[in-house]
């Protein structure tokens, strides 16, 4: 029977004996596959609908959260304080989380958007589509991928970002959980209980820095006019996300765009500032991140993250 | 037969598979195996364990994730499996269940008292909404007591904490710091 009382009695044999096997960490010596995240859940692809677009809108909702989890754990060690980094770790986790499903969805729907990979590499679906990509094969919005720590980088950007970003996704959120994919449905239905915690956080950081000290309104300010050009983006509709509307699967970012006005209008007002007049980036040669055209951040952005995977390709994890 | 993701509750209580063999009973032997990151409390208690069933040799177990980033899903997986095999089940299959979305409203009554004994707050009711999620910019009020003097002089410190389920607080009683397990 296990030691209800303490912690550590997992970590060793079931006969209470370590063996020489004592693990120190999460994992077992059971020789498990890989954890699918999606195991055992029914990924049929809905009556009628197209699943080239259904796999691409999972991508593009999957790098959102992934590419913006990594941005967000750099503050881990180097926010304002303990809680702060302990905070910002979370809400990458959740979004992390939630880009492990999406990616596996994309990859469960039409399994040729997954790189191939060496014959008998382990590298699982969501690994490959993660780690294995070039960056035009990534669909998120170039919102996310400025870094959080360089380039003029400042908490209070950070906090912006984050505001306008969990407030979009919530939106999203709320109506995917109508979905007509039933997978799709319930990761929306987790992300917004997520994302609730994630917006509130941001909002209440906002008015802090804009009622707190000239400092923090100043900064508050700057940070307002930095990221503001490229919000835009996430209201302007792809035709796969126009077509996965029209399938009853997406959501078509277009009439959110007042909804999330009215969020953000809401948190400004209370803080005391205006909403920022600042022209749009728009997009480059007729495309945006949706598109696979990214910022010039984009690239050291995915050098740092797949770099080990891929210089590992049949590396178990 | 029941598909473990029609379950809307807690599914402590469910009758045991009846059984030919010597085995202990496959759901006997799944509801003792502890959450990795909340040892206090067993998969079963926390609500994460959704179903177990028996078919012929196979067992099939089905969890459920609290959080969509939970990092101790494998592991979850991994201790039920090496609880089962170690009780005689060598065919098990450990299924995922996204849907309905895990609530703290499925922490049992015992869960939730292995919480308070062991210094945790244990989480109030899930507040139930309908139309849009409201932006809340000032802090949660929650009934939250000190488990170490039960006072209701508290602080929040962070809505986050040491795993993706905790708020951290402080007793402005006692002065000591604890965790909180947020409802979701």
């Amino acid at each position: 029977m296990p030691d209800h009382e303490n912690a550590y009695a997992g970590l060793l044999g079931d006969d209470g004996s370590d063996g020489g096997e004592s693990q120190w960490a999460f994992g077992t010596s059971l020789d498990l596959p890989t954890e699918d995240p999606l195991a055992g859940v029914d990924a049929t692809v809905p009556e009628g609908a197209d699943a080239a677009a259904l796999a691409a809108y999972c991508l593009m909702l999957g790098d959102d959260a992934l590419v913006y989890a990594h941005r967000l754990s750099e503050w881990t060690s180097n926010a304002p304080d303990l809680e702060e980094d302990i905070a910002l770790a979370n809400i990458a986790l959740d979004l992390l989380g939630q880009a492990r499903l999406l990616l596996s969805r994309a990859a469960a729907a039409d399994p040729s958007v997954v790189p191939v990979l060496p014959p008998g590499s382990p590298v699982p679906p969501e690994d490959a589509l993660a780690f294995f990509r070039d960056e035009a094969a990534f669909r998120n919005v170039r919102f996310v991928e400025p870094p959080s720590l360089t380039d003029g980088g400042d908490f209070a950007v950070t906090m912006v970002r984050l505001l306008v970003f969990s407030s979009c996704r919530l939106a999203l959120m709320e109506r995917l959980t109508a979905s007509r994919d039933a997978v799709l449905a319930a990761v929306a239905a987790k992300a917004v209980k997520e994302l609730t915690y994630h917006r509130d956080h941001a909002g209440r950081w906002v008015l802090t820095l804009a009622r707190g000290t000239d400092e923090s309104r100043s900064r508050l300010l700057a940070a307002l006019a930095l990221v503001w050009p490229l919000h835009d983006e996430m209201f302007r509709t792809h035709p796969v996300e126009r077509l996965v509307a029209e399938q009853g699967l997406g959501v078509d970012p277009a009439g959110l765009e007042a909804e999330v006005g009215v969020v953000l209008d809401q948190v400004l007002s209370v803080s005391g500032v205006d909403r920022p007049q600042v022209p749009q980036s728009g997009p480059v040669a007729g495309g945006a991140g949706r598109h696979g055209r990214h910022t010039e951040a984009m690239g050291r952005l995915l050098a740092e993250m797949q770099v080990v995977a891929r210089a590992h390709p049949s590396g178990r994890w | 037969m029941t598909v473990a993701s029609s379950l809307a509750g807690p599914v402590s209580g469910l009758r045991p598979d009846a059984r030919p063999d010597a085995r202990p009973d496959a759901w006997t032997v799944a509801r003792t195996v502890v959450d990795p990151e909340l040892p206090v409390l067993t998969l079963a208690d926390l609500g994460v364990l959704r179903d177990v069933r028996v078919d012929g040799d196979r067992v099939t177990v089905t969890i459920t994730p609290t959080y969509s980033g939970c990092p101790a899903m494998a592991t979850m997986r991994d201790d039920l499996v090496g609880s089962l095999r170690g009780a005689g089940y060598d065919d098990v299959e450990v299924k995922v269940s996204l849907s309905p979305a895990w609530s703290t409203d499925w922490i049992s009554e015992h869960g939730l008292e292995q919480l308070r004994a062991h210094g945790l707050s244990a989480p109030g009711p899930v507040e139930p909404r309908s139309g849009p999620v409201p932006l809340t910019l000032v802090p949660v009020r929650r009934q939250v007591r000190c488990p170490r003097c039960d006072s209701v002089d508290v602080d929040l410190t962070s809505e986050f904490g040491a795993t993706a389920c905790k708020a951290l607080y402080r007793c402005a009683s006692c002065l000591e710091p604890f965790e909180h397990v947020k409802e979701i």
